[in-house]
């Protein structure tokens, strides 16, 4: 298990820099000129030297070269050195945006809270909601109760994001006006009152996407209990006398969350890349809204950087999902 | 052999289509779901000669109209002349949602072929020629550990101008988005198809096919292509319900067609501003997607099962 790990690990490498390379290159095409908002009475050879200090002066396999050193080694130095207090940066050039001409890793710093509580806790929940629902539905293999869910959840996968997300806020805050249709992320949660205001305008943008979770986990879930439920040793334990409850909940239920776990660690980079739209319909300033502004402002090293980093999120979750399903299953072997 | 000839004429010729058929239509949600995807389809084919108005049409005079079943409850601007109403320049909806499904669905149906040809031409070619496996398949998973819709979404901004330029704005973002969603949805159709191929090589005829010297051209599309039609058509209903949505989804984040040029999604991005006092603006679009996703997901589920040799006939 342990050379399988390493092995991968080492795998992955050039998995990411092959990556980071196609979303270089990509970007590479913009027609985009960061100079372009400058003002024309800047003499040519003044914006010259101002497009070097921006680093576009260089040929392009230096400027890949240079931005892989700042984000594998001078940004990390900076996050040690602001953890620590040390100094091993020592000053170095970090990654700039070219729309805030301020680091890129700050601006992800300020927005990665919202995108974590927003997302995370719909995943959360969505996992939650789904894994009940989808063990229900099979041992009452096509009761109402199954039909229903099946229903739901083809409902849940078949309506995009942005339109449960726009119906909901016609409903509930237009209509009802039970929950702001904004996300304010100024509110500080320090008392009661301000942790109510919280949960409620968390509560639509984690129900649309947990909705959009569940319906595929839950769908998983019943699959897998179903293909356990007719297995042998199932027999052999109701031949033995035991309860149903223990049958289901003891000795299905621990095999069939195996190949479920493995979906739901996949699952976590796309729920980040889903939540650009909700994010988008909820105005709520995660990373992914930061994505579409950089995209919409030819910000080159902040789209680079966040596509990366989504990248190396897909990576890392299928590497846990692979470890994961040897660790549980130990039919499974590697080496 | 005379005898043999007998009995085989006298057994009803059924092609192994109708069997699909028949297991298709014990699929309720299914049948439900093709017949809406035919009325939708004929509502955006046949929609302009019925409904003869002219979705870019401004009308200022007749801005903001309600649709008929708001307006025939309460006391708020409407006409039977526009039954679900117009826009705040006085666009007609309902020729617009005509209009906009015409491209909606042209999108989707070309891109899904597209990612289908690219999915099965790769998905084969692995299968087939054990030299081309190991590299395909690496490349099959290079490219699904890419974030795709961010990349989609750069790619939209990148090439918009330049095919904007080379093939005028309509065509141009048209041959964009659907070559766009084509090659970052066609991996999962080349791993299936990769995986029955291998499956199917093993098996005694195509062991016979090769052993009478049939090239691997003739392999392909005779021996092996009909054999894993059934997971292609399956992967097609997924594709074309996933492609509706992507193109929805870009159309929503800004980064689709030019607003002149409406789609279901562009129609919807364009109302949500406004939704608190016309919020039928955002429902229409909005149902017309869902509908013919959840629809096709119906249609897929149906297939599956039909095409399942071991369920069909129970």
């Amino acid at each position: 298990m342990l050379t399988y790990t390493i092995r991968r690990l080492i795998l992955a490498v050039p998995t990411l820099l092959f990556i980071a390379l196609v979303i270089f290159l990509l970007l590479e095409l913009a027609p985009g000129d960061p100079m372009a908002e400058m003002p024309l009475t800047i003499p040519p050879e003044v914006k010259e030297k101002m497009r070097e200090a921006l680093g576009l002066g260089q040929p392009w396999y230096v400027r890949f070269y240079l931005w892989l050193y700042q984000f594998f080694i001078v940004e990390p130095q900076y996050w040690i050195d602001g953890l620590f207090g040390t100094n091993f940066a020592d000053g170095a050039q970090r990654i700039i945006s070219f729309q805030s001409r301020s680091p890129v890793f700050n601006t992800i710093a300020e927005r990665i809270p919202q995108t974590l509580w927003v997302v995370g806790m719909s995943y959360v929940v969505g996992v939650i909601i789904a894994l009940p629902i989808g063990i229900i539905s099979a041992v009452r293999q096509y009761s109402w109760f199954d039909n229903f869910g099946t229903f739901i959840s083809m409902v849940g996968f078949s309506v995009p994001t942005f339109f449960t997300g726009v119906l909901l806020i016609v409903i509930f805050s237009v209509n009802l006006g039970w929950f702001p249709s904004i996300y304010d992320t100024t509110l500080k949660v320090n008392d009661w009152p301000s942790f109510v205001k919280q949960l409620k305008q968390m509560a639509m943008p984690v129900f649309v996407l947990a909705l959009y979770n569940a319906a595929q986990i839950s769908r998983f879930m019943r699959a897998s209990m179903l293909d356990n439920l007719g297995q042998d040793y199932v027999r052999t334990a109701r031949a033995k006398g035991m309860t149903e409850k223990v049958v289901v909940l003891k000795h299905v239920l621990r095999n069939s969350l195996i190949p479920v776990v493995t979906v739901i660690a996949l699952g976590v980079p796309q729920v980040f890349g889903g939540a650009i739209i909700t994010e988008q319909v909820f105005k709520v300033n995660g990373l992914g809204q930061l994505l579409i502004i950089a995209i919409h402002g030819n910000d080159v090293p902040m789209v680079l950087t966040l596509t990366f980093i989504f990248a190396v999120l897909i990576v890392v979750f299928n590497l846990i999902a692979d470890i994961l399903y040897g660790v549980l299953d130990p039919r499974i072997r590697y080496d | 052999m005379t005898e043999t000839t007998q009995t085989q004429s006298t057994i009803p010729v059924r092609n192994q289509w109708w069997d699909v058929w028949d297991q298709f239509k014990t699929h309720r949600g299914a049948v439900i779901g093709g017949a809406f995807l035919i009325f939708i389809t004929l509502f955006v084919l046949l929609g302009p000669y019925l409904w003869q108005v002219d979705a870019q049409k401004l009308d200022i005079r007749n801005k903001d109209l309600r649709p008929f079943y708001i307006g025939l409850f309460s006391d708020v601007k409407w006409s039977w002349s526009r039954p679900l109403g117009t826009d705040h320049l006085g666009r007609d909806i309902m020729a617009n949602l005509i209009q906009g499904g015409q491209i909606s669905m042209a999108v989707g149906w070309t891109a899904m072929i597209l990612s289908l040809f690219l999915g099965t031409l790769i998905g084969v070619l692995a299968g087939f020629f054990k030299r081309l496996d190991g590299i395909l398949m690496r490349f099959t998973d290079l490219v699904l550990s890419l974030p795709l819709l961010p990349i989609l979404l750069v790619m939209m901004l990148l090439f918009r101008d330049p095919l904007r330029a080379a093939f005028g704005p309509e065509t141009g973002i048209f041959i964009l988005i659907v070559s766009g969603i084509g090659i970052t949805s066609w991996m999962h159709t080349a791993r299936i198809v990769r995986g029955d191929i291998l499956a199917i090589k093993e098996r005694e005829f195509v062991l016979a096919a090769r052993s009478i010297g049939t090239p691997p051209r003739r392999m392909i599309t005779r021996h092996l292509l009909p054999n894993v039609m059934s997971p292609i058509m399956v992967s097609a209903t997924l594709g074309l319900a996933s492609a509706i949505i992507t193109e929805s989804a870009l159309s929503f984040l800004g980064l689709g067609f030019p607003s002149d040029f409406p789609t279901w999604g562009k129609i919807l991005f364009d109302s949500v501003d406004r939704m608190a006092a016309f919020p039928e603006r955002v429902i229409w679009p909005g149902l017309c997607i869902s509908l013919t996703v959840l629809s096709v997901n119906y249609i897929g589920d149906g297939l599956r099962d039909a095409l399942d040799p071991r369920i069909r006939g129970l």
